[in-house]
């Protein structure tokens, strides 16, 4: 079977660690008490945030640029998969910018590793920063929901359908297929 | 005999606004008093909603100036509700014990044109240092408008202890903003009194 380039494999498992990351990072620090560490949590997971968002521009350019191996499944699944990894695009997107947003109307501008500024594209304003509040957490939970269909996808497809699909995306097998 | 009545006090008007004018007359409504800091090396902004000051300043004798400003701790904004409520605790400003902050000024000196330096006693929990301000003070006669900003450790005052000694996340440089309205102290007449 036909695997992903090694770049698609590298971007899809560090996105992937960062992601998990920074979910449980989102839940744990949210509930924190006003602290130094909550300050810096928040600080860090900006700083991941900005990161995440431009690994997935680059992941997006380069899935438009790079056909993804083919592969011949049931019409359902097709669209399933299709809307699940459309869905999982857009919140990539989605969740470091609403966070963005969210911070600015905070008040508090984001500098990514406190080194470079990123524009306040909303002035102050407490209102909209709860509601973007309100939308970045609707949307983590979104993305997690979307993270469990996509895993047990994938688990479905090693464990009941034995079909090799997952060694599309595992790094470091051969791409000639399974071994005997 | 109307053109008298009219010219009487429009001469009194005019007399009283060559004479040199006292400014006394704090307005607390168009006066700001904010604070400027860096937390996670981002710039932030707060700012204290409730002070009071007794000013008085003339233009004509600047050193005899005073001033003495009573800033309400427990009404500072910091931009969040939980940072509010930290900050009125024990660890930063401990408003119960302490709930206000002052400056009392020792001496204005005139620094060219608008400018003047002022030096004073700030008082804030407990802790009094001597700090000396850059001020601008622009009159019209009607009010006297004062600018000026100072920076100050808040560690030196024991604001933010424990474990927001730390200075790496909320920095020790505090810059103070101030801009107060003073209008003209009202005229009293003398036989009244």
């Amino acid at each position: 079977m036909k695997r992903y380039t090694t770049t698609a494999i590298v971007l899809h498992w560090l996105m992937a660690l960062l992601i998990l990351a920074m979910l449980t990072l989102g839940h744990y620090m949210h509930d924190l008490k006003l602290s130094p560490l909550k300050l810096q949590l928040y600080s860090y997971h900006k700083w991941a945030g900005v990161s995440l968002l431009l690994l997935a521009v680059l992941r997006i350019v380069w899935r438009l640029t790079h056909k993804p191996p083919e592969l011949v499944l049931p019409c359902w699944q097709q669209v399933a998969s299709s809307s699940v990894h459309g869905l999982l695009y857009l919140l990539f997107i989605a969740m470091p910018l609403s966070g963005w947003l969210m911070s600015s109307a905070k008040g508090i501008q984001t500098i990514w590793f406190g080194l470079i500024p990123l524009p306040d594209m909303v002035e102050k304003n407490e209102a909209l920063g709860h509601l973007l509040g309100k939308v970045h957490g609707s949307l983590s939970s979104l993305l997690l929901l979307l993270i469990g269909l996509h895993i047990a996808a994938a688990l479905k497809h090693q464990f009941i359908d034995r079909d090799q699909l997952l060694s599309r995306i595992l790094p470091g097998k051969s791409s000639k297929g399974k071994l005997p | 005999m109307n053109m008298i009545k009219i010219a009487l006090p429009a001469l009194l008007l005019f007399a009283s606004s060559v004479q040199a004018v006292e400014y006394g007359t704090f307005q607390m409504n168009q006066s700001a008093l904010n604070f400027a800091y860096k937390q996670m090396g981002v710039p932030m902004q707060g700012k204290f909603k409730q002070f009071s000051a007794q000013i008085a300043f003339d233009p004509a004798k600047p050193g005899n100036a005073r001033a003495h400003i009573d800033v309400n701790l427990a009404s500072i904004d910091t931009g969040s509700t939980d940072a509010n409520e930290e900050v009125a605790g024990k660890l930063w400003f401990d408003a119960k014990t302490y709930p206000l902050a002052s400056f009392v000024s020792s001496g204005v000196k005139a620094a060219g044109g608008n400018n003047y330096q002022v030096s004073g006693k700030l008082s804030i929990k407990g802790k009094t240092l001597d700090i000396v301000t850059p001020v601008t003070i622009k009159t019209d006669g009607k009010r006297a408008i004062i600018d000026g900003s100072f920076n100050i450790k808040r560690l030196a005052y024991g604001i933010g202890t424990g474990e927001w000694a730390d200075l790496s996340t909320v920095a020790d440089d505090v810059q103070i903003v101030f801009h107060l309205i003073v209008f003209a102290a009202p005229v009293i007449p003398s036989s009244t009194h």
